[in-house]
């Protein structure tokens, strides 16, 4: 397989344990093989506290693991990145900042000319449909669109790699469907590789090329499914049978490995 | 690509024009209800002491303050008092706010520091620094500087842990942002840290400009040549108690216009902070 060459995540035996305040020692996660290429989405769904936040907090660079390897575009992941976008359950706007400073933010941040950002976050917000709502503040727009700021912002340095740690757990289920049907429309647009977690089973079917089954204590990945639908999927995908099909069998390897079943 | 753009883009979050209505309406009445208060007040103190006879030594009627105010402002007494308290007042709160900034970025981004001199921080902030007005007075003189240090040290412990606080108030998931973008340190700092601290910053700035008002005047009381607290003391002693109550109103209006003046710049440097008072 090619897979090493355009591979734009790489782990094999990820592991990472803490100490408690007590000094008992947890295995947050353990032996995570997981390749993620160019272009490609990836869900991952477990139970909460299975360590998936802590999978992408790995990938972000924001804690190190101290188990096995892991690879971004080739290179260990020892820190922070410029060319990773991270999108949060919440926002995370700074309410000071108007719409398209938000999403300068990562210029700013990283030193960069906003005269050359300007374009491209203009570009960006009119695909998520924010096209008006730049001098706009925080306070001003709902969930969704606070959320569609988050994603567009992550968007604006063109990252390799994007990932989402839940981002639409906290909207309502009608903006939710909606955010999903975007989320794959930008994915389409801009060709990012996209890794997203979720607990919502028929999200991570809807959205993903693959999806990752975590289980919890230690978390481990119980399983990779293949989603074999066309893109761009509908929402009517969700009332077929195949689909059906392999939500039931992502929870049963929820349900087995919960010993729930 | 437009035509994928979804038709029903959700319009801006407005605020409900029933409770503006009523905002409004109660602001009507707020107009006309305060300044009746305070005539009825004025008004029913002024029949009070001339209808009951009440001794000026006792409580003089409002035309007396009036009177008073009016003529120490023309023979320049109370202008020169006002003058030596606003300095001791504006320095002293200025030095403090600064120290206070300076000191509470310096305890919330260096650890060491944090450790070991906030217990201190915690433990002399219940002291009233204002028992410690005497030994400034007897260590730096009768002059404005020793109200300068009461009005700094009176002023700047609230202004520090509000500068602190607020520093460490910062969500962890905006922290998180900053750090997954690679922003260096500093970055964080002055982009995310200090916006997010600045509404602890401004309550702090309120409380420290009262403070400094008290400072100032209860410095004065302790000893001092000038300043619209020796006034106090001074018409107090030779009975002038309309002079007294026409310094009190001159305090007044000192520290309403402050009050004014912080809620001013607030709102305007921190129109995105929901609770705007």
């Amino acid at each position: 397989m090619a897979a090493s060459a355009t591979a734009v995540i790489e782990c094999r035996q990820l592991g990472k344990s803490y100490e408690t305040l007590d000094g008992d020692p947890v295995t947050a996660l353990e032996d995570i093989d997981l390749s993620i290429s160019e272009g490609e989405f990836v869900c991952v769904v477990g139970p909460s506290g299975c360590g998936k936040s802590t999978l992408l907090k790995i990938f972000a660079g924001l804690l190190p693991y101290t188990s096995g390897s892991a690879l971004l575009l080739g290179q260990p992941i020892t820190g922070a990145r410029r060319d990773i976008g991270v999108v949060f359950q919440s926002a995370v706007l700074l309410q000071w900042r108007n719409v398209l400073n938000n999403v300068l933010l990562p210029a700013d941040a990283q030193g960069l000319r906003r005269d050359a950002y300007r374009g491209r976050a203009r570009e960006l917000l009119t695909m998520v449909g924010l096209a008006g709502f730049e001098n706009k503040y925080p306070f001003e727009l709902s969930g969704g669109m606070q959320q569609r700021v988050a994603i567009t912002r992550a968007l604006v340095h063109d990252p390799a790699l994007l990932l989402m740690d839940e981002p639409f757990g906290a909207l309502d289920a009608m903006t939710r469907e909606q955010m999903n049907l975007d989320l794959q429309r930008i994915w389409m647009q801009s060709g990012k590789t996209v890794f997203l977690i979720t607990h919502s089973i028929p999200e991570a079917v809807f959205l993903g090329d693959r999806v990752a089954v975590m289980t919890a204590r230690p978390g481990r990945i119980a399983g990779v499914l293949t989603v074999p639908f066309a893109r761009p999927r509908s929402l009517d995908v969700m009332a077929t049978p195949e689909f059906g099909r392999i939500v039931t069998e992502i929870r049963k390897m929820l349900n087995v490995e919960q010993g729930i079943d | 690509m437009t035509d994928t753009v979804p038709a029903t883009v959700p319009s801006a979050v407005k605020p409900r024009p029933a409770r503006k209505r009523r905002v409004r309406r109660d602001r009507r009445m707020q107009m006309i209800l305060v300044p009746l208060v305070f005539v009825l007040a004025v008004g029913g103190w002024e029949a009070a002491v001339r209808g009951l006879g009440v001794s000026a030594f006792v409580l003089p009627a409002p035309s007396d303050i009036v009177a008073a105010l009016r003529q120490g402002f023309a023979t320049g007494i109370l202008w020169e008092a006002l003058k030596v308290t606003m300095l001791e007042i504006v320095l002293g709160f200025i030095l403090a706010a600064a120290s206070a900034l300076t000191l509470g970025t310096l305890i919330s981004q260096v650890r060491i520091l944090e450790i070991t001199i906030y217990p201190y921080i915690v433990a002399l902030q219940t002291v009233p620094k204002i028992a410690i007005a005497p030994l400034i007075v007897a260590w730096v003189g009768f002059g404005i500087e020793s109200k300068v240090v009461i009005v700094v040290l009176v002023a700047f412990f609230p202004m520090l842990v509000n500068t602190i606080v607020g520093l460490k108030a910062t969500p962890e998931d905006k922290i998180d942002l900053m750090r997954s973008l690679a922003a260096p340190r500093w970055k964080i700092f002055y982009m995310v840290q200090l916006p997010e601290a600045m509404p602890y910053i401004f309550a702090g700035l309120s409380i420290g400009i009262v403070l400094a008002v008290l400072g100032a005047i209860v410095g004065e009381f302790v000893g001092a040549k000038a300043g619209l607290g020796y006034q106090i003391v001074q018409m107090n002693y030779n009975l002038d108690i309309s002079g007294v109550f026409a310094v009190l109103i001159v305090l007044a209006v000192i520290g309403i216009s402050f009050d004014f003046l912080t809620t001013q710049v607030r709102r305007r440097l921190l129109f995105w902070h929901k609770e705007l008072g």
